[in-house]
């Protein structure tokens, strides 16, 4: 066993914050460019940090402190505004609204964008390529058109004012992301995996089910998480879908907020706190599979 | 095991009727999308060419009907769909071009190996989760006068007090810039990061035994590794810049007076607010037309670029 402990070692080299090999003295011209190399990665960072956690924190201070107070720390802490909103101007509700709209976005978008990715990384067909430019052309069609259509049809069909126009609406505009992403993941999944099920006696389906499902898990935390984050906080479709105040999704609420005159910047504030919680925290989570989806081959299309 | 060995002979049986069937399993798996796409996107895209050759303003019920090109040719005389032009052009270009520089500043940055880097990678990122509606929360309540960050800084003598940032006829534009700057950034960011990953490091160690600078190695190394990334997000950003009207409409309405008003925020207040949906449908084309030119155009240019090396 012994032996072994020193074989280990060269495995791990030690490597400074360039990559280099710092189990020897350095000269002092090293030592001052590796300084600097630091210096030029910690202020820009701590800069960028700044930019990004100054206005989160500016949301908290409203939210937490009593109205009136000019105080630059929440304190003494209240909750006062999110009573306000919560109760007062429906937040509760609405964030129930939002949170069904929500999840079914996540399940028909994870299921439908399974089924089509599977297609687009597995098969040849007829029609491919015509189906992938008609998805990007719609891309560069503003959504403020599509609103008007879109309307007609829901009309038609008896949605408007339902959560569902805005499920399917959601759906739908999100669904070529969806499709490139889980088609990338599923194109890393090895064919010849699914081969061997195959010569084993697996169906497609089986195969589907027993080999690659489960390496895709990655994948469907991905794509499900951005269906979950984008209908979360869509606000065109629902400022114009809904007309029911107990249909309101937690945009719509905030839009009703920002609108009042001389808006309560407490409860304001307050709202946007519920309003973000739930996709920051998403959204931490599921940050390295968005960079690994990508990576997988969705920006090279 | 026993779940599937009585069904290869009941396989075999039916080879013939099944090989016909697997053609048709790429159409069953992409149905469901290529229906709901039908439906629901590019219907609605053929209606709004339709509508584009029509006269169609609620306002007007008398006036319906087959207006062949009127449409566009009413634009040619409409001051206010040359502005919006104007400044759609002028706000792609700007938003594009900042957050470039630092989206890949910010990635070149956090692929660095430091203490607490998935930290500040999730830190950093966060505000791409944010909605458009919230970020304008945010902005209103740093950017107004009365207890927003230009007071705190009055009170330390920099900037005047009781200035509404939003409301400056100089200082609009680049208010809104960087509210969107702040939800941009980590978009452009992550987009880039995911190429750098990939960049093998033992190009870097050799590089570094033969002594080459940081520059060196950015310009040999790396940049040629992330281009196609980088021409991809530039263009992604420029499609969903342009056409982006959430922050835009809430945080400062298109004002003051039209000043902030893209051409998307121009077609969404002629077809929803004036009811002119002929009209609006024939900006929407125009809209359409300029974004696809400009991709043809851009994928172009950059791919002959890489074709010459």
């Amino acid at each position: 066993m012994t032996s072994l402990l020193p074989q280990t070692r060269p495995t791990r080299p030690q490597t400074g914050d360039n990559g280099e090999y710092t189990n020897r003295p350095l000269s002092p011209l090293k030592k001052r460019a590796r300084r600097i190399d630091r210096i030029l990665t910690y202020v820009p960072l701590a800069l960028f940090l700044i930019f990004t956690l100054v206005p989160f924190y500016w949301m908290l201070l409203f939210a937490f402190r009593p109205s009136g107070s000019t105080s630059l720390v929440p304190w003494p802490i209240t909750f006062e505004h999110f009573e306000t909103v919560w109760n007062g101007s429906g937040f509760g509700i609405y964030f129930k609204n939002s949170l069904f709209v929500a999840v079914m976005s996540l399940l028909t978008s994870t299921v439908i964008a399974l089924l089509g990715g599977y297609a687009l990384a597995r098969f040849k067909f007829r029609g491919k390529t015509l189906f992938l430019v008609a998805m990007l052309c719609t891309q560069f069609v503003p959504g403020a058109m599509m609103l008007i259509p879109l309307f007609e049809i829901f009309n038609a069909v008896g949605l408007t004012d339902s959560l569902w126009s805005l499920i399917i609406s959601d759906t739908v505009f999100h669904l070529p992301l969806s499709l490139v992403l889980m088609s990338g993941f599923i194109r890393n999944v090895p064919v010849e995996l699914e081969e061997a099920a195959w010569v084993d006696g697996c169906t497609r389906i089986q195969g589907f089910r027993l080999v690659v499902l489960p390496l895709l898990k990655p994948g469907i935390v991905a794509v499900g998480s951005f269906a979950f984050i984008s209908a979360w906080n869509n606000f065109l479709f629902a400022i114009m879908f809904i007309s029911s105040q107990d249909q309101f999704t937690v945009p719509v609420g905030l839009s009703y907020l920002l609108g009042e005159f001389g808006a309560d910047f407490g409860a304001l504030a307050a709202g946007g706190v519920i309003a973000i919680i739930p996709v920051v925290l998403l959204f931490a989570y599921v940050q390295k599979f968005l960079v690994q989806g990508l990576s997988a081959g969705a920006v090279k299309g | 095991m026993s779940v599937i060995t009585p069904e290869r002979p009941a396989q075999s049986k039916q080879r013939k009727p099944k090989a016909k069937l697997r053609r048709f399993y790429p159409y069953f798996l992409i149905g469901p999308a290529a229906v709901l796409t039908l439906v629901f996107l590019v219907y609605p895209v053929g209606s709004v060419f339709y509508y584009s050759l029509q006269h169609s303003n609620v306002t007007q019920p008398w006036n319906d009907g087959f207006a062949g090109l009127d449409n566009f040719i009413a634009m040619g005389s409409d001051p206010l769909f040359w502005r919006s032009l104007t400044f759609t052009l002028q706000w792609v270009a700007v938003e594009v071009g900042l957050q470039f520089i630092f989206g890949l500043a910010l990635a070149l940055l956090i692929n660095k190996t430091f203490i607490g880097r998935a930290v500040a990678r999730s830190l950093v990122f966060s505000p791409w989760a944010v909605s458009g509606i919230l970020t304008t929360t945010i902005w209103i309540l740093i950017y107004n006068p009365s207890t927003g960050i230009g007071r705190y800084l009055a009170d330390i003598g920099i900037g005047e007090y009781g200035f509404s940032l939003l409301s400056g006829s100089g200082t609009t534009f680049w208010a809104v810039v960087l509210a969107e700057m702040w939800k941009g950034i980590p978009f452009f960011a992550i987009l880039i990061l995911a190429d750098l990953q990939s960049v093998s490091l033992e190009l870097y160690e050799s590089a570094d035994v033969d002594g080459a600078s940081t520059l060196r190695k950015f310009l040999s190394i790396t940049w040629p590794h992330i281009r196609q990334a980088v021409i991809i997000a530039t263009l992604l950003r420029a499609v969903w810049e342009f056409n982006n009207v959430d922050l835009l409409y809430t945080l400062t309405g298109g004002g003051p007076a039209g000043a902030t008003t893209t051409l998307p925020l121009y077609v969404a207040q002629t077809a929803i607010h004036d009811r002119d949906f002929g009209y609006g449908s024939a900006l929407t084309v125009v809209a359409f037309m300029i974004l696809t030119f400009f991709s043809l155009v851009y994928l172009r240019i950059t791919k002959s670029k890489e074709d010459d090396k």
